[in-house]
């Protein structure tokens, strides 16, 4: 098995282990950081397409690795928006699970 | 196909660099003068929307324009085609409009707390920039960063008064749309790592049927179906559009949930056009019959005005795809020569503007009555009688009854359905329009209603705010005047898609 596709089953591994997280665990701050997985599986996806794509003489395609840069720049963002509304919550309500979240649109329909 | 730069292809770069370069001026200025940027800003980008939907009409031909002269694969490029104008013209109406609705709940105050006016016409011009790129992008990295900025600006504007249940509305949009936009990255790195490219023109010569480019189509379509918030992914719909401010609903509704909608359209038709299996497209069809059929029974049963509104929206994201099985692989000539085609975009853009209308309306009923109860409505179609008549306006398209943009819409895509021997669409299409009857009449029967005791009102509302929620429900109703076949407008910049797809 060569390295790139190696690389290629460990950002598969983490793309998976991200969506699990995500979809699994109430917690926003476990929600955040499994986003956050999905994030380090799809920039590796990246990389192994740049290694895959080398060419005139150059260790990677140049193209994925600004996309990386990009990608990094737009996760660190929503993450940091993410983490200020976990805080946020937090402060107004001394809870990070939102209450609406266990029972979904309850306490709308429930006001009949 | 021409690959340069077309002459007025930089309107293009001017519809997106305006409304950043307002975000900018106001983030420099200041709270203060945010109101003042933002209605030099409002008129001039509307005029930059008219300017780029008159050269195409004109020309009859797309708008490019290619950054740096850079050609793709190397450069990243700009392409406005028939439908983008549609879309770039309705939102700079609709972001106008709701700007002026906006101006006394945002007015700048005299204290020195400035921080809500600065955030609302800050993200007003953000997400109208964001919507913009996703309208002429023609990148598919440049389309997620779109998206992207779209999600950044919308999500706040949920969370604008600060109150616990909005944050956690808004955080749950997020999290749900971050999903969405990494899939729809996942996808689009499938699509590099494939076929070397992300520019959608060369992307549709070289992409065949195969299992990688199955899946990168797939990840990116749920992704965008997560944003879309197509049933059963409108979990974060109904608490983030009727927690938010009434402009915010607006736009949230209106605009924000149709720019993944138009992404879906340009993968399937531009990106692989020819190849998309009627498999996927029925499932595609059958999820927005499951949404007409839910968001409009759950409409039904709401209590709260602007909840109602809200699943309303949900039943009728539902009606947009069903474009999506009647228009690929008609027995009719191109999908896009087909009724469907032009019914679905149509009913994208009336629905903007009816629904705009609706939860602008709401908004004014709220601030009258001093609460969106619609067991508690009695009397004010008596109080704020233009709002309401605005109301009625906005379901008239819902409803699809003429004279409405909707009636069209929907009348299209029953006839699609029944020329295209897919019978199986028209109960549904049929069904939801008695159903959205049902809940806007449950709204308007209250609204009409005697009060028990006389209504006092927790605030005056001015004559100005309600005469532009109705002049917004006007334009939905003056949609239902476009003549009832295939658009021509609407196929510019197809040909191009045809005959690189029928290989």
């Amino acid at each position: 098995m060569s390295a790139v596709t190696l690389y290629g089953f460990c950002s598969a591994a983490l793309v998976g282990l991200g969506l699990y997280g995500l979809i699994v665990r109430p917690e926003p701050l476990r929600k955040v950081l499994a986003f956050n997985l999905i994030g380090g599986g799809v920039f590796l996806l990246l990389g192994v397409v740049a290694r895959r794509g080398a060419s005139a003489g150059l260790g990677g395609d140049p193209v994925p690795q600004a996309l990386v840069i990009t990608g990094l720049v737009v996760a660190f963002a929503s993450t940091a928006l993410a983490v200020a509304l976990v805080l946020r919550l937090l402060r107004d309500t001394g809870e990070t699970v939102p209450a609406s979240d266990a029972g979904g649109e309850a306490p709308a329909d429930g006001r009949k | 196909m021409a690959n340069t730069t077309t002459a007025g292809g930089f309107l293009l770069v001017v519809a997106i660099v305006l409304p950043v370069a307002g975000v900018l001026v106001s983030l420099l200025l200041g709270g203060r003068r945010a109101e003042r940027v933002a209605f030099v800003v409002m008129p001039a980008g509307l005029g930059v929307a008219l300017a780029i939907a008159t050269r195409i009409w004109r020309t009859h031909d797309v708008l490019q324009y290619f950054v740096g002269g850079w050609m793709p694969p190397l450069g990243v490029g700009f392409r406005a085609d028939g439908l983008s104008a549609v879309m770039i013209v309705a939102s700079a109406l609709l972001v106008c409009g709701i700007g002026l609705f906006a101006r006394a709940q945002f007015k700048t105050p005299p204290g020195s707390e400035t921080r809500a006016p600065l955030m609302f016409w800050t993200l007003l011009l953000a997400i109208w920039a964001a919507l913009n790129t996703v309208f002429v992008g023609s990148d598919l990295f440049n389309l997620y960063v779109g998206l992207e900025l779209l999600t950044f600006a919308a999500v706040p504007l949920v969370s604008l008064d600060g109150r616990p249940e909005t944050v956690a509305a808004a955080l749950r949009y997020l999290l749900f749309a971050l999903l969405g936009s990494l899939l729809y990255l996942l996808g689009a790195v499938l699509l590099y790592g494939a076929y070397g490219t992300l520019d959608i023109a060369l992307l549709c010569r070289r992409i065949h049927a195969e299992p990688a480019a199955w899946a990168a189509i797939s990840l990116m379509t749920a992704g965008l179906l997560a944003k879309a918030a197509l049933y059963p992914f409108h979990l974060w719909l109904p608490p983030a559009h009727a927690g938010a401010p009434a402009p915010a609903s607006a736009i949230l509704s209106g605009l924000v949930v149709k720019a993944p909608f138009f992404l879906i359209i340009r993968l399937w038709f531009d990106v692989m056009p020819g190849m998309p299996e009627r498999a996927a497209a029925q499932v595609l069809g059958i999820l927005g019959a499951a949404a007409i059929v839910f968001g409009s029974i759950v409409a039904l049963r709401q209590a709260r005005l602007k909840l109602l509104i809200a699943y309303s929206t949900v039943a009728q994201i539902g009606y947009l795809f069903l474009l999506f099985p009647l228009a690929i692989r008609p027995e009719t000539g191109h999908p896009w020569g087909t009724a469907a085609w032009t019914g679905g975009i149509l009913q994208a853009v009336s629905h903007a503007f009816a629904k705009a209308a609706m939860f602008m309306a709401a908004g004014l009923i709220a601030e009258a009555l001093g609460h969106d109860r619609i067991a508690g409505l009695a009397g004010a179609g008596r109080a704020l009688p233009i709002t309401v008549f605005a109301f009625a306006l906005g379901g008239l398209s819902l409803m699809g009854l003429p004279p409405s943009g909707g009636f069209i819409a929907k009348a299209m895509l029953l006839t699609a359905a029944v020329a295209e021997g897919q019978w199986w669409w028209a109960p549904v299409i049929l069904a939801g329009g008695l159903l959205a009857g049902g809940y806007v009449f449950l709204v308007l029967a209250r609204a009409m209603g005697e009060p028990i005791e006389p209504l006092r009102l927790s605030a005056e509302v001015s004559r100005g705010r309600q005469a532009v929620v109705a002049a917004v429900a006007l334009c939905a109703v003056l949609l239902g005047f476009v003549p009832l076949h295939p658009s021509d407008f609407l196929q510019i910049g197809r040909s191009v898609a045809a005959t690189a797809g029928t290989r």
